[in-house]
This record gives C-alpha cells, sequence and structure tokens, in this order.
C-alpha cells in the first residue's frame, strides 16, 4: 500500500491548514475551538511517533510487576493492576510500582500535554 | 421565553422596576453562554449590572452538585453580610419578571483570567497581595452561619466526596492505576474532620475578579456546600489551578503560609501547609475524574465537540500530579 503522503504527512498538512487558513479567519469561540483542534492535531503527532516505544516498555513494566503469561494483553495487565491495587495488594510500599506507574505517567504526558508544569516537576 | 424581543422587553420592564424610568435599559450585551449559565451586561444611566441566569430561563443546574441561582443569591447575600468581597445582589428574579431563575448583581470590574493575572506587570501587586486576601475572604466565608443557609446547600465531607467522584468513575470502566492507588490512599490515610463551615466550594482563579489591588470579589457561588474548611484552601492549590506557576502554591501567585497566617488568624484555626496535602490530591483526583466526565460528554455522542474530545487527553495532566503528590508522601 501507498505511504505518500503517510498518515503523519497529511495530520500535518491539515494542522497547517487550521493554523494558517482557517483560524486567521475565526473569531470568538469558533477561534478558540480552532486552538483546540491544532493543538489536538499535534498530540496525533505525538501519539504516532511515541506511542510504540512507550507502550512497549509500560509492557515490559507490567509483566515484571505481575508475574503473569507473556501473552497476557496489555490492556487486561493494566486491568489487573488496577484491580490488585483496589484490593489493597499493591500499595505505593510496593517495589517497583510508584517508579512503574511515574514512568507510564510521564510517557502519555509527553504525548499529550508535553508543556504541562506537573511533567517538568516530575522530571527534576 | 418565546423569542429575542420577548426577552428584551422583559429585560427593560425588569431595569424600569428596579432602577426606576428615569435611566433606562439601553445596552444589552451578552458576555458568556455556557451550558449552565447565561451572563448578560446591562446597563442604562448610571447603572451597570450583571444579569445571571439559568440558560434560556428554564431552571438546569450544572451538576447534581450546583445549588441552582436563588440559592446562590441567598448565599451571596449570606457573604456580604460576613464581609466577604462579592459583588451586591441588587434583584432576585420573580415570576411575574418573566425571565426564568436568577438575579442581578453589582457589575465589578477587573480580571477573572488567569494568565493575564499570573503573568502581566499591571497586576504585580495584586499578586503580591493576594495570598492574604484569599486567606481573609476564605475565613469570612468560613464564618457564615451555617444555620443561616438556604436548604439546597447540602452537606458534603472528604469521604462522601470521594464515594461519589469514585462511583463516576467505576461507572466509566476505563480502570486508571494512578487513580485506583490514590483513591486507596486518601482512604487509608484520611484526616479527622474539622468543624463544619460553608464551602465556596470552586475558589480558584477564574472564579475571582482581580484587580490591580488584588482581590475584588468572589464569584460563581453555585457549587458551595457544607463541609471541611481545609477543601477550599486546597482546591486553589491544586496544580491545575496555578496555570503553569507551579513554584507558588496557592493558585499560582503566592505562598500558602502567607495565606495560612491570616486565615488561622480570623478563624482562631492552626491549619499548618501539611493539613492541607490530603485536600490538595483529593482536589487533584477530582478535576482529573470532571475532565473524564467532560471527555464522557465526547464519547456518548452529546457533545461533538473538539473541546470536549481533547479535554481526555489532559486528565494524564492530573495523573503526573498525583504521582508526584504520592512520591512527597511517600519520601
Amino acid at each position: 500500500m501507498h505511504d505518500q503522503p503517510s498518515v503523519a504527512e497529511l495530520v500535518q498538512a491539515v494542522k497547517n491548514f487550521i493554523d494558517e487558513t482557517a483560524g486567521p479567519n475565526l473569531s470568538g469561540h469558533a477561534a478558540f475551538h480552532a486552538r483546540v483542534a491544532s493543538n489536538a492535531l499535534s498530540t496525533v503527532l505525538r501519539d504516532l511517533e511515541q506511542r510504540p516505544t512507550a507502550e512497549a516498555a509500560e509492557r515490559a513494566r507490567l509483566l515484571d510487576l505481575l508475574n503473569t503469561p507473556d501473552d497476557t494483553p496489555t490492556e487486561v495487565l493494566n486491568r489487573m493492576l488496577s484491580e490488585q491495587i483496589q484490593a489493597g495488594q499493591m500499595t505505593p510500599e510496593t517495589e517497583g510500582l510508584l517508579a512503574h506507574l511515574k514512568a507510564t505517567t510521564i510517557a502519555q504526558v509527553e504525548i499529550d500535554q508535553p508543556r504541562y508544569s506537573g511533567l517538568k516537576t516530575a522530571k527534576s | 421565553m418565546g423569542n429575542n424581543s420577548d426577552f428584551e422587553t422583559a429585560l427593560h420592564t425588569l431595569f424600569a422596576r428596579v432602577f426606576g424610568e428615569s435611566q433606562p435599559l439601553n445596552t444589552i450585551k451578552r458576555l458568556s453562554g455556557g451550558a449552565s449559565q447565561e451572563t448578560w451586561a446591562l446597563s442604562g444611566g448610571e447603572h451597570a449590572v450583571i444579569l445571571r441566569r439559568a440558560p434560556g430561563g428554564a431552571s438546569m443546574a450544572r451538576s447534581s452538585a450546583a445549588i441552582g441561582l436563588s440559592a446562590e443569591a441567598k448565599l451571596i447575600q449570606a457573604a456580604d453580610r460576613a464581609g466577604v468581597p462579592v459583588p451586591g445582589v441588587l434583584h432576585v428574579l420573580e415570576e411575574k419578571d418573566g425571565l426564568g431563575d436568577g438575579f442581578l448583581m453589582s457589575r465589578v470590574l477587573g480580571e477573572t483570567i488567569a494568565r493575564p493575572i499570573l503573568r502581566d506587570e499591571a497586576y504585580s501587586k495584586a499578586r503580591a497581595q493576594m495570598s492574604a486576601q484569599c486567606g481573609e475572604a476564605l475565613a469570612a466565608i468560613h464564618s457564615i452561619p451555617i444555620d443561616s443557609l438556604p436548604p439546597e446547600v447540602q452537606v458534603s465531607d472528604g469521604l462522601a466526596q470521594i464515594a461519589q467522584y469514585e462511583e463516576i468513575y467505576r461507572g466509566f470502566d476505563a480502570p486508571r492505576p494512578v487513580f485506583e492507588l490514590t483513591l486507596q490512599w486518601l482512604k487509608a490515610n484520611a484526616p479527622a474532620p474539622l468543624d463544619t463551615v460553608l464551602v465556596h466550594g470552586d475558589f480558584r482563579l477564574g472564579n475571582l475578579m482581580v484587580d490591580e489591588t488584588g482581590l475584588v470579589a468572589v464569584l460563581d457561588w453555585e457549587l458551595a456546600h457544607l463541609g471541611d474548611p481545609r477543601e477550599d484552601i486546597a482546591w486553589i492549590c491544586v496544580n491545575s489551578w496555578r496555570f503553569g506557576q507551579s513554584q507558588n502554591r496557592v493558585g499560582g501567585f503566592g505562598a500558602l503560609e502567607d495565606l495560612l497566617n491570616v486565615y488561622n488568624q480570623r478563624s482562631r484555626l492552626s491549619i499548618t501547609p501539611n493539613d492541607v496535602d490530603w485536600w490538595e490530591m483529593l482536589g487533584t483526583l477530582k478535576w482529573g475524574i470532571m475532565c473524564m466526565i467532560m471527555y464522557e460528554a465526547f464519547r456518548s455522542g452529546a457533545d461533538a465537540s473538539v473541546e470536549r474530545a481533547a479535554i481526555g487527553r489532559r486528565v494524564s495532566e492530573t495523573e503526573i500530579d498525583l504521582i508526584n503528590l504520592l512520591e512527597a508522601a511517600h519520601a
């Protein structure tokens, strides 16, 4: 199948259109929504680029923490983790838990809102 | 309300009844129109006022926690008597006004948007004063006699809020391990409650009118309830409400010690910054789940806007804040 333009290139082109053509012709609430739309497309671009590596690292950490068969889907692993925390079987003192959650959340915020102040605090 | 001209006729009649015939209404301007409230600026002669009204006049609260506009007007009047800086309530809409639920209040000049308040040179003196002013205003709010409040103002303490927000979160069936850990930590470490007071419920930049001298009015009382005074102090400390200025714990502009010095003196309590930590974590979790609620409006098809979709990608902001708070608690 063809990949010219790639998904990322198409998203970038739409973002350029919003930023340079559509946005400046809007005012009030519509202009605000155009900025939100442009930011959402920036998130899409970061997600396309960063998610595969971030999810692989998350998955490796989850398998370490949970001691489950290697073929368990990541979504199931996250459900298991949530259930074990809810049941009190894992707490902030559990070896590796906070470190895992921190690494996963940092990777998520790097995609969602890389300029968020709390991200800088977490990485300092 | 049938149509625009009926609405305008009703506004002219109302203005004349409240302010007399000699200075008729001549300017009607819509300031905001969210799903929850309409805000109109009305002026004529020397009178410049704000009308807060239910959308289209229909009484429909923003959320099950909101108290409704006539109760909000009564609260603002009680706050006024207690010395809280608030806009004066000039008239509560009645049936005969034909405008639905709402009230007229005086128009206080100033800025509510966080970015200029936190960054512009014009507000540098204001920023230096505001922690102490917030301490004073919160002590006054928390001094309002609770036996005089309208019945819409319900009790909601910390543990009740955890239960309420946990139920909403579980309803989405979208597990977030950081929220799970926070819920368990909050339940295991809940502090003994302080004496119940009137809590404003949304005391933060955005709902505070500020001019170059600092805080001039506390707005938006619709989430008021009875609860723990530390809830209000902590809410303005939630990192999302510091709008990028994380180093200043109070609202991005000041030090919590400065707020508490004044607050404790006025209220005769002895709340320390550490006493606020648990409530800041709860506030951060609540804001995260509120973002999930707003995203759910998109996911369910109720609101197709890009804004409602994109806010789902702000939940992780509260997750990183919670990680930072959990780490600090276990350092």
